[in-house]
């Protein structure tokens, strides 16, 4: 039951889950969004890769990159035709604004594209597996796992060794001081939606290597597996977010083998009372920031 | 005189409903049949509106909540209203206990808010202490938990198969009817004790706690009966359509309500009502260009998401540039005679 095939496919899960809920923590930790619109941004990147591979001759690896591009432009231009507007309104006029921001972008996509499931054209790599250890392992599952190593690497120096870095953490601490020390509010904004459709990039390229195709309401359940993922691991937290992700991958899977047969349909609505549970219980996840910001009243 | 100072509370109440019910006897004079079945979803949907604002305006949190709400009155009432014969044909694999359960139609749309109000009331007391981005996840997760629920549960709701053969009870007067209680309703709750401590403690939580409201217990209270209105406005809705997939009640229908409320302004019973009168009317223009584009066939892969497309953009702007909506704050009142005098404004203000 709990052997090699299940750990990497659990690590592999928990990879794209932790790359997931970080891009939406990213931009939580500042503006205190939770921003409906993400799930889009994966969609976006994904209807890039069906766009790019199905009309034009470019290599695989220009498309992802333009994928990437693409989702963190869709997640700039969100930002600053949409959120900065309502941003010193209200928290509730900016949730309703994602909300609706997302309504737009899924029917945009309706609109221009179709309805229908677009099939998005795949390397090989993504369709052979590979023996280790008596068994076999899809390739997908090992780039998967590479690829969230190789972010959280670069994101961890981003955030330790720039000063936009190090801005961003600050605000993220305390966004008011921040700007009282001279650092200029829309660019730390900028910045972490721009990380955030970057991760909704590269979590495209692997959801889409999951299902093979795109369609225009793709970006639904990869939103609610960031929610259960950010709320587990603590919504104010850049780690808290990538244990979330792994915690929840483990969580799915392990309900999948557990539970009988008639209740592993439900298990998303198990997921989502357990998220009710902690918010409830201990609203700071289980990963404690260091500058928890008082959510209950 | 006398008769005109006695109505002055039920000023908006009473301009509301005249709005309604001049609305309707204009529909029936027309004769229609698509205008009437428009407008009966109408006054449908302004009561799920009102529902919605009943809680949302007064204690100023988002619920996405709702639509989950009135998915569970709907599949409730009409798991009453069906005859035997109707229930085994359209699911083969009910609960054989819920089989002979038949009750005419007022009494199972009741029931179907009681059970919505009844969950509502059992699950949601603990999430009442949660605010901001904590109270939206916990209602969105509710969501999703009812939908889930009622998309896998086959022995009850048919899965996530189209349960048909509902007999179309609302009629035009029966929706007319319902709106103009739940106006009602949703007015004085906003003017009880209730309503005001909700308001109190939306505007300032710590100087309200500090005067002894228990904020929790008022949210819970506004809670519970904005799902039983939910849960009665999913009834009546299912006798309308008469047949339906947990599909009706998710993100779509959520998004819909919400731009309603939103638009209309969240703060006044007035603006649920105006919302939905405007969302309404622009959602069938934009429908019907939709589907005109359709039929031209213009462009290859159709004409789809328009509708929706128009009014996310038009939610934005309200958003930008008038945050409480179309009504503000405000109430409607009864057009003034020239020379009246003006009564004195009440004293308590709002946000």
């Amino acid at each position: 039951m709990v052997n090699l095939e299940f750990i990497i496919n659990t690590l592999s899960l928990g990879s794209l889950y932790a790359m997931l809920a970080l891009g939406l923590v990213i931009v939580y930790g500042i503006l205190k969004l939770v921003n409906f619109a993400y799930g889009e941004l994966i969609m976006v990147g994904g209807y890039t890769m069906y766009l790019l591979t199905f009309y034009t001759p470019l290599p695989w690896l220009t498309v992802v990159i333009l994928a990437v591009v693409a989702a963190m432009l869709t997640s700039l231009f969100t930002e600053l035709v949409a959120f900065r507007p309502v941003r010193e309104k209200s928290l509730t006029a900016m949730l309703i604004t994602s909300f609706a921001v997302s309504t737009l972008l899924q029917n945009g996509a309706l609109l221009i594209i179709s309805p229908r499931a677009r099939a998005v054209t795949l390397p090989q790599i993504f369709q052979t597996s590979v023996m280790i250890a008596g068994t076999s392992v899809p390739w997908r599952n090992i780039l998967t796992i590479l690829t969230c190593i190789l972010t959280l690497i670069l994101l961890t120096l981003l955030l330790r060794r720039t000063v936009l870095g190090i801005a961003l953490r600050a605000a993220a601490d305390n966004f008011t001081m921040t700007r009282m020390l001279g650092v200029p509010a829309n660019t730390v904004i900028s910045t972490a939606f721009a990380i955030s459709g970057i991760m909704a990039g590269i979590v495209s390229i692997f959801w889409i290597g999951r299902s093979g195709s795109v369609t225009p309401t793709l970006g639904a359940p990869p939103l609610l597996v960031a929610f259960v993922a950010t709320v587990i691991g603590g919504m104010n937290s850049l780690t808290g977010a990538v244990v979330g992700g792994f915690v929840y991958a483990i969580i799915i899977s392990l309900l999948g083998v557990i539970l009988p047969p008639g209740l592993v349909e439900f298990r998303e609505a198990f997921m989502f009372a357990f998220v009710i549970l902690i918010l409830v219980f201990r609203p700071e996840g289980l990963i404690r920031s260091k500058t928890s910001v008082e959510r209950i009243g | 005189m006398k008769l005109a100072a006695r109505l002055k509370p039920l000023d908006t109440p009473l301009t509301l409903v005249a709005v309604v019910v001049v609305l309707a006897l204009l529909v029936q004079l027309m004769g229609i049949d698509l205008l009437t079945r428009i407008v009966t979803v109408m006054f449908v949907s302004i009561m799920l509106v009102l529902g919605l604002q009943l809680y949302m305006g007064n204690s100023g949190i988002l619920n996405f909540a709702h639509i989950g709400f009135m998915g569970i009155g709907a599949y409730t009432a009409v798991l009453f209203s069906m005859t035997p014969e109707a229930k085994v044909l359209t699911n083969s694999d009910l609960y054989p206990f819920l089989v002979p359960l038949h009750l005419p139609f007022v009494p199972s749309l009741l029931i179907g808010g009681l059970v919505a109000a009844l969950f509502a009331a059992l699950i949601s007391y603990p999430l009442m202490r949660l605010s901001d981005a904590a109270a939206v996840i916990t209602s969105f997760a509710l969501l999703v938990i009812i939908h889930v629920v009622l998309l896998h549960w086959d022995r009850v709701s048919n899965g996530p198969r189209t349960l048909f053969g509902v007999d179309n009870y609302t009629t035009l007067w029966v929706s007319v009817v319902f709106a103009v209680i739940t106006i009602f309703a949703v007015y004085f709750f906003k003017e009880s004790r209730i309503g005001l401590r909700l308001r109190a403690s939306r505007d300032d939580r710590y100087a309200a706690a500090s005067i002894g409201i228990n904020m929790v217990v008022m949210r819970w209270l506004a809670f519970v009966a904005s799902a039983f209105i939910a849960g009665v406005g999913g009834g009546l809705w299912a006798h309308f359509i008469t047949s339906f997939t947990p599909y009706s009640f998710y993100l779509n229908a959520t998004f819909v309500v919400l731009a309603m409320l939103v638009i209309g302004g969240p703060y006044s019973v007035s603006g649920a009502v105006v919302g939905t009168l405007v969302v309404t009317a622009a959602r069938e223009v934009l429908r019907g260009i939709e589907n005109q584009v359709n039929i031209m066939q213009i462009f290859p892969q159709g004409f789809f998401g328009f509708t929706e497309v128009v009014l996310s953009v038009v939610l934005i702007l309200i958003l930008v540039f008038r945050p409480t909506g179309i009504m503000g704050n405000r109430e409607l009142h009864w057009p003034r005679r020239r020379g009246e005098a003006k009564p004195a404004e009440p004293t308590e203000t709002e946000t």
